[in-house]
């Protein structure tokens, strides 16, 4: 905290900040991430030989594992055990596509107090809406990229 | 008088009555045995957590005029703030009373800057009692600043909880209670802290560290 600029008082006070935040737990949230992360994808593996039991197969097979499982994230987010499923696993829940279920149905119910149209459906996004854009913008560069090559 | 940013009131306008309620998570703490109502569940019986902590500042003030011995009438007028846009809590409890009403904004400081501009007030003669009071949810503050609450995102460690609960007092010219002797006008400081969860580290130089 020796800084006489504006800049430099405001930098050292970060750093000092820094030092002062309890340490994040890198290795036991990476762990009960992989744990959690893994518990999930084989849930979705399992969904997923049952309907190829069941027999489906090819795009139909995958439309209906991500459909199920997108159920599930909604359903437990519903119930309001996700979000506690996610403090405790951190990635490992949001990474997944029902991480994505689970930040298009959370605002909906928060903003469902403000009503169906302005609410629940206008705010439905706020979340998901940024990984929605850059979703269908890398998509489009990929595209362009497939289509000179 | 005034000596740097720091008033000193000659006439001693005292807290003659306050009352406060909490939510359960607050009621664990320290300071939940000091609270006059706890809320069992966290919706205050209405619709909404805005409705709720409007009900929840509403209860405060009329509580805390109560308790004091006062009728509405004995009140001149009511300074109130919350931490949401347009201060609509405050603006909405204030609907109860029929008193005067001043909305302050200042975030965390909006109670000691009510009962700043309340004792300047009683201090200085132009009325005899003021309540001050302000209240805030945990869900409306999370919804407003932060995530939805079912979102599934980790907390980090640091990170704080915006206290679920309201208060208010009464600051009267009557010579009892508890005192108020001088008040310091803040400064804003900001040190560029910009992690919505570190509101601690954001807070902080406004209260320890003299600037440069």
């Amino acid at each position: 905290m020796t800084g006489r600029t504006r800049d430099n008082y405001n930098e050292n006070y970060l750093n000092y900040v820094k030092t002062q935040d309890p340490p994040t737990q890198h290795f036991k949230n990476c762990l009960s991430a992989f744990g959690v992360g893994g518990l999930i994808c084989c849930i979705g593996q399992f969904i997923r030989y049952m309907f190829e039991y069941a027999g489906l197969s090819g795009d139909e097979l995958a439309g209906a594992t991500s459909i199920v499982l997108i159920f599930l994230g909604c359903f437990l987010t519903g119930l309001g055990v996700y979000d506690r499923i996610g403090r405790y696993a951190g990635a490992g829940s949001i990474v997944p596509i029902t991480g994505f279920a689970n930040s298009v149905t959370s605002p909906a119910i928060e903003f469902k107090t403000e009503g169906w149209i302005y609410g629940m459906a206008a705010k439905m996004f706020t979340v998901a809406g940024a990984i929605i854009v850059f979703g269908v913008f890398s998509g489009v560069l990929v595209g362009l990229v497939y289509l000179f090559l | 008088m005034k000596k740097g940013n720091t008033v000193f009131f000659n006439n001693s306008p005292c807290i003659t009555s306050f009352a406060a309620v909490c939510g359960s998570k607050e009621k664990e703490g320290v300071l939940g045995k000091f609270a006059d109502i706890t809320l069992d569940d966290d919706m205050y019986e209405e619709s909404t957590f805005e409705k709720a902590e409007c009900k929840m500042l509403s209860t405060a003030i009329s509580l805390a005029i109560q308790k004091g011995g006062y009728l509405e009438k004995d009140i001149d007028v009511l300074f109130s703030g919350d931490l949401l846009n347009q201060i609509i809590s405050a603006s909405f409890a204030a609907r109860d009373f029929n008193f005067p009403f001043l909305g302050l904004y200042s975030a965390c400081s909006t109670m000691s800057e009510s009962l700043l501009l309340g004792a300047m007030l009683v201090n200085a003669g132009y009325v005899n009692r003021v309540v001050a009071a302000t209240g805030s949810h945990f869900a409306s503050a999370e919804r407003q600043y932060r995530y939805p609450l079912e979102l599934g995102c980790t907390r980090p460690p640091q990170a704080q909880w915006t206290v679920t609960g309201a208060g208010g007092c009464v600051i009267s010219s009557e010579k009892k209670g508890v005192k108020i002797v001088n008040g310091t006008m803040g400064k804003v400081c900001d040190f560029g802290v910009t992690d919505v969860n570190n509101m601690g580290a954001a807070m902080a130089p406004a209260v320890a560290i003299i600037g440069p």
